[in-house]
C-alpha cells in the first residue's frame, strides 16, 4: 500500500542505520559502558513489604564497613512541595515522585527503595545494603484494583480523596481520579439498538520488558554541577526531575542520553538518577547503579492492570449507535496512572452517536504505573473489540465488514470531544480486506483468524536541533531526542530531503542538554514527527541562508537564484549543495541553522492487525501461526524502521495476550521478577510479522508523517481473544490467555 | 463564533448545558466568559492563573501548546481533556 518513493530523492527509501555499526560492534556507548575515573558502584535497598511504615532505618553498621563511601535514606532528600509539575508529556506530583525514589515514612510496594550505599565495588554496595536495619511496622495491603475500590480498602495514602475534575471528596479513597465523558444520549442509543452486547474483562499487570535495565552515572562535580549520564527516553525530563527531587536549579545539572536499550514509556520517569546524585555529593566521588532485572520488575513503572466493563449497541443493519464503559486501572502506589487515555480511546475507532465513559485512577501496593507503548488503549480495545465481535457474531455479520460500516474517518466526533481531521482507519480496514492473508484459505481444527483494532493520538510536544555545514558540505545535525527505534537516520533523512544531499551526507548526533535547546521526550511516537520537523525547519533556513549567500557569490538579485533537487541556479552559475557549500566555507561566515518547534497537532494513528493462531487442546499452549500488521504511516520516512515499530509492537502485544502478568503471593508481593518466570515471547514464539503500510498523509506535517510506535501494541490482545473464539468456539474476558486458563476453559467444555 | 463543550463533569455548573458560542480570541477568554457564567467553573479549569496541570484544550483538532494563550478563531470548538502521555 506505500505509495513508493514518490517524488522524494531520500523519503522513503532504506538506507543503513547511523549508529548500525557501532551497535552490532559493540562499541556505542550504553550507561553501563560509562567509567570515569574514582568512580563508585551503588546498590539500593528495597522493601520487602508491599505496604508498611518505616519506624527506624539505622545505617552506623554498614557505613563502617571497609569499601562503604557513601550511605543515604528518605532523610536525606530535601523535603520536595505537594505540587504538580508539567513535564512536557504529562504532568507529575513531585511530592510523589521524590517519595518514589526514596521511601520516607512508608513503603508501598514490595521493592520500594527505602536505602542506598555507594561502595568500591557493587559486592561490597551489596553486603552493606544488607547491614542496614530497616523496622517496619506491616499494614494491609491491596493489590486487585476492584478490592482498592472498597471502602474498607487499606488506605495508601490518608490524605487522598477522589478528584472529580477539579471537585473533591471529602473522605479519602485509594480512587485518585474519576473522569466522565458524554457524548449523546445514551439511554436514547441503547433504545434505539436491536442488540446489545455488555461483557466484563480484567487485565493483568504488565511490564515494557525493556532489555537494558535502568543504569545512571552520577558525578557532583566540586564546582557544584552535576553531570548524569543515564537511560532515558528524555534527557530534558531527567534534568527537570533529578532538579525537582533534589531542589536544585535545572541550570545546575546537565544530562548526557546514552544509548538506550528500549523504553516503551517506562524510561520517562526517573528512579535511579537522583540516588547516584545524592550518593556523588556525599563521598565526593562518581556514582553507578545498575538495576538488577528483579530490581526493574519490582521497582520501575509496569502498565496497568484494570477491571472494564463495555456494554454497545447496534440496529439490525450493524450500525453503532451506543457505547457505554466502566473502568478501573491501576495507578499503583501513586495517583497518576493512564486512566485518562483509556476512556479517551474505548470508542476511538468508531462512529458512534451515543457514548458514556467513566474512568476511575486507583492506588494499590504496586510499583507506580508507567507508560507502555499507547498507555492505557490496549485494555479498551481487548474489550471494545471482542463486544464488537459479538455483536457481529450475532447479527451475522461479517467482522472486518462491521468494522468498515463503522469506521471512524475525517468528521467523527470522539466521545472525548475532539473531531477528527484527516485519518486513516478506513484505508487500514480496506487493506486487510484486499490482503494476501485476509483472502488465503485457513483449514485445521482449533485454529481461527481475526482481527482487532487500534488508535493512539500521536502527540508533538517541543523538539530543537542544530545543523552545521562542514567545508566538505557534509552536514553535522545535532539532536535532543534519544535514538531508540533508528530515529537518528528517519531525522536526517528528513534534513537531507530539504538539502538534496544523501542521507550520509548528514551526521546526526544525540548530545547533552547543554548543547541542543529544550526536546521533549522520546515518547508519544513523536520523534519521526516533530524532531523530524524541526530538522526540515533548519534545512529550509540553511537553503535560504545559502540562496542569499550563493546571489552574493554570483553578483545577482536573490530572486534569480532557483534551487531544485539541492541545485543552486543563478546568472549562468549552477552547483550543488556540497559545491555550494564548499565555495561559501572560503567566502565569509559559516552557515549555521537552528530551529525548534512546538507542533499541537495530533498525528491519530490507526492499525489494523490479523491473526491466525492454533490452540493445542492438550496443553493449552496458543500457536501463532501468521500474522499481519497493518498501519497508517502517514509517510513511512525509512520504512524499515517503520516495520520495525510495527513487528516489536505487536510482539509486545502477543506476550500480554498470551503469557504475561505479575503475579502476586498471598502477601502481595510478586512472585516472578525474572525473565525465566516472567515469560515474555521470544523470537522462537512468533512467526514473521508480515506489514503492509498505509500511507494517509497526515495534513499537519510537509511529509505526511504520523506517529507510528505506540499503535502496533493496541490490536494484538483484542485480535487473539477474537481468534480464540473462532478456534475453539471459547471467548476469554481475562488478561493473559496463558495456557493454564485456556487448559482449563477446555477442560471444563469437555 | 468559536464553541466551547462543556466538560460532563462540569455539567452540574452550567445547569445541564453543554456548548456554549462566546466571542473570544484565546482560552483565557473563554475562561473568564465561563465563570461569568457559571460561576465557580473557572476553580474546576484552572490552577491560579494558569490552566489546571491535569488538563490539556483542545482547539478543533490540535492540542493547544500555549496554555490559556493558546488562540481561538471564529467557529473552531474548544475541548478541555486530560493530560496524556505516551510511551
Amino acid at each position: 500500500m506505500s505509495s513508493g518513493n514518490g517524488s522524494y530523492r531520500v523519503i522513503g527509501t532504506r538506507p543503513r542505520r547511523h549508529d548500525g555499526a557501532e551497535k552490532v560492534t559493540g562499541s556505542a556507548i550504553y550507561g553501563n559502558d560509562v567509567q570515569l575515573p574514582g568512580l563508585l558502584s551503588g546498590f539500593i535497598l528495597r522493601s520487602p513489604h508491599a505496604h508498611a511504615r518505616i519506624t527506624s532505618i539505622d545505617t552506623s553498621e554498614a557505613e563502617a564497613m571497609e569499601g562503604v563511601f557513601a550511605v543515604i535514606s528518605g532523610k536525606d532528600f530535601p523535603e520536595v512541595a505537594d505540587k504538580i509539575a508539567d513535564l512536557g508529556e504529562g504532568a507529575v506530583n513531585l511530592s510523589y515522585l521524590s517519595d518514589n525514589v526514596m521511601a520516607k515514612t512508608k513503603v508501598l510496594y514490595k521493592g520500594h527503595a527505602v536505602a542506598a550505599v555507594a561502595a568500591a565495588n557493587v559486592h561490597i554496595a551489596e553486603e552493606a545494603a544488607a547491614k542496614i536495619k530497616v523496622e517496619y511496622e506491616v499494614l494491609p495491603s491491596v493489590t486487585w484494583v476492584m478490592d482498592a475500590m472498597q471502602d474498607d480498602a487499606p488506605l495508601l495514602h490518608e490524605n487522598l480523596c477522589t478528584d472529580h475534575m477539579g471537585e473533591k471528596d471529602e473522605k479519602p479513597s485509594n480512587t485518585a481520579v474519576h473522569m466522565h465523558f458524554e457524548k449523546g444520549n445514551v439511554e436514547e442509543g441503547f433504545a434505539a439498538a436491536d442488540v446489545i452486547v455488555e461483557r466484563e474483562f480484567k487485565t493483568a499487570t504488565v511490564h515494557q520488558g525493556y532489555i537494558e535495565p535502568h543504569v545512571s552515572v552520577a558525578d557532583w562535580t566540586t564546582s557544584g554541577r552535576l553531570k548524569i549520564w543515564t537511560a532515558t527516553q528524555g534527557a530534558f525530563t531527567a534534568r527537570q526531575q533529578t532538579a525537582e527531587v533534589l531542589q536544585i536549579p535545572i541550570s545546575k545539572v546537565v544530562v548526557t542520553p546514552c544509548e538506550i536499550g528500549g523504553g516503551f514509556g517506562g524510561k520517562i520517569a526517573v528512579y535511579v538518577e537522583p540516588v547516584v546524585a545524592l550518593l556523588s555529593k556525599k563521598c565526593g566521588r562518581p556514582v553507578k547503579i545498575t538495576m538488577t532485572r528483579a530490581d526493574v520488575f519490582e521497582g520501575s513503572g509496569p502498565t496497568p492492570g484494570s477491571f472494564m466493563r463495555v456494554k454497545v449497541g447496534a440496529t439490525s443493519d450493524g450500525k453503532l449507535v451506543a457505547g457505554e464503559a466502566w473502568l478501573a486501572y491501576d495507578a499503583g502506589a501513586y495517583p497518576g496512572g493512564m486512566i485518562g487515555p483509556g476512556c479517551m480511546c474505548v470508542f476511538s475507532c468508531y462512529d458512534i452517536e451515543h457514548a458514556l465513559v467513566d474512568g476511575y485512577d486507583v492506588c494499590l501496593n504496586k510499583p507506580h504505573t508507567s507508560a507502555y507503548r499507547a498507555p492505557g488503549a490496549t485494555q479498551v480495545a481487548f474489550a471494545m473489540e471482542q463486544v464488537l465481535d459479538e455483536i457481529a457474531e450475532q447479527l451475522g455479520i461479517c467482522k472486518l465488514e462491521i468494522r468498515q460500516f463503522n469506521a471512524a474517518k475525517e468528521g467523527v466526533r470522539r466521545v472525548d470531544g475532539p473531531v477528527y481531521p484527516r485519518i486513516g482507519l478506513v484505508e487500514c480496514l480496506d487493506a486487510v480486506a484486499q490482503s494476501d492473508h485476509w483472502n488465503s484459505p485457513l483449514e485445521g481444527e482449533n485454529r481461527g483468524r481475526g482481527i482487532g483494532v487500534g488508535f493512539w493520538f500521536g502527540c508533538g510536544l517541543k523538539s530543537s536541533v542544530n545543523a552545521s555545514v562542514n567545508h566538505d558540505g557534509t552536514v553535522n545535525l545535532t539532536e535532543g531526542s534519544p535514538d531508540i527505534g533508528g530515529t537518528r537516520t528517519s531525522i536526517a533523512m528528513q534534513l537531507a530531503e530539504v538539502l538534496g544531499i544523501d542521507t550520509f551526507d548528514v551526521i546526526p548526533q544525540v548530545v547533552d542538554t547543554d548543547s541542543v535547546g529544550y526536546t521533549d521526550v522520546t515518547g508519544g511516537s513523536r520523534v519521526t514527527f516533530a524532531t523530524g520537523l524541526a530538522a526540515y525547519e533548519a534545512g529550509l533556513d540553511l537553503q535560504k541562508q545559502m540562496v542569499i549567500r550563493a546571489a552574493d557569490l554570483w553578483e545577482c538579485p536573490v530572486d534569480e537564484i532557483t534551487v531544485e533537487e539541492g541545485e543552486f541556479k543563478g546568472a549562468g552559475n549552477s552547483a550543488s549543495f556540497k559545491e555550494l557549500a564548499q565555495q561559501l566555507f572560503k567566502d565569509g561566515e559559516p552557515l549555521v541553522a537552528r530551529a525548534s518547534v512546538a507542533p499541537d497537532c495530533a498525528t491519530n494513528g490507526f492499525a489494523v492487525h490479523i491473526v491466525d493462531l492454533e490452540v493445542d487442546p492438550e496443553t493449552g499452549k496458543v500457536t501463532i501461526l501468521r500474522y499481519t500488521a497493518v498501519q497508517d504511516a502517514g509517510k513511512a520516512i525509512h520504512p524499515s524502521y517503520v516495520e520495525g515499530q510495527m513487528q516489536g509492537g505487536a510482539v509486545q502485544g502477543i506476550g500480554w495476550a498470551l503469557n504475561e502478568e505479575y503475579y502476586f503471593n498471598d502477601d502481595d508481593t510478586m512472585d516472578n521478577a525474572s525473565f525465566l518466570d516472567y515469560r515474555m515471547p521470544t523470537m522462537l514464539d512468533v512467526p514473521m510479522i508480515d506489514t503492509i503500510i498505509v500511507e494517509a498523509a497526515n495534513p499537519d506535517h510537509p511529509y505526511g508523517v504520523r506517529g507510528v510506535g505506540e499503535p502496533p501494541i493496541i490490536p494484538p490482545p483484542a485480535a487473539i481473544a477474537n481468534v480464540m473464539s473462532e478456534a475453539i468456539s471459547k471467548r476469554f474476558y481475562d488478561l493473559p490467555m496463558s495456557p493454564p486458563k485456556v487448559w482449563k476453559a477446555l477442560s471444563e467444555t469437555s | 463564533m468559536p464553541i466551547v463543550f462543556i466538560p460532563a463533569q462540569l455539567k452540574s455548573l452550567t445547569g445541564g448545558v453543554s456548548q456554549v458560542e462566546m466571542e473570544v480570541d484565546n482560552v483565557g477568554q473563554v475562561i473568564e466568559q465561563l465563570e461569568a457564567q457559571f460561576p465557580g467553573i473557572r476553580d474546576r479549569l484552572c490552577d491560579g492563573d494558569q490552566l489546571a496541570p491535569t488538563l490539556q484544550v483542545s482547539v478543533d483538532s490540535s492540542m493547544g501548546t500555549r496554555g490559556l494563550r493558546t488562540r481561538v478563531a471564529e467557529a473552531q470548538e474548544v475541548h478541555f481533556l486530560p493530560v496524556i502521555g505516551g510511551g
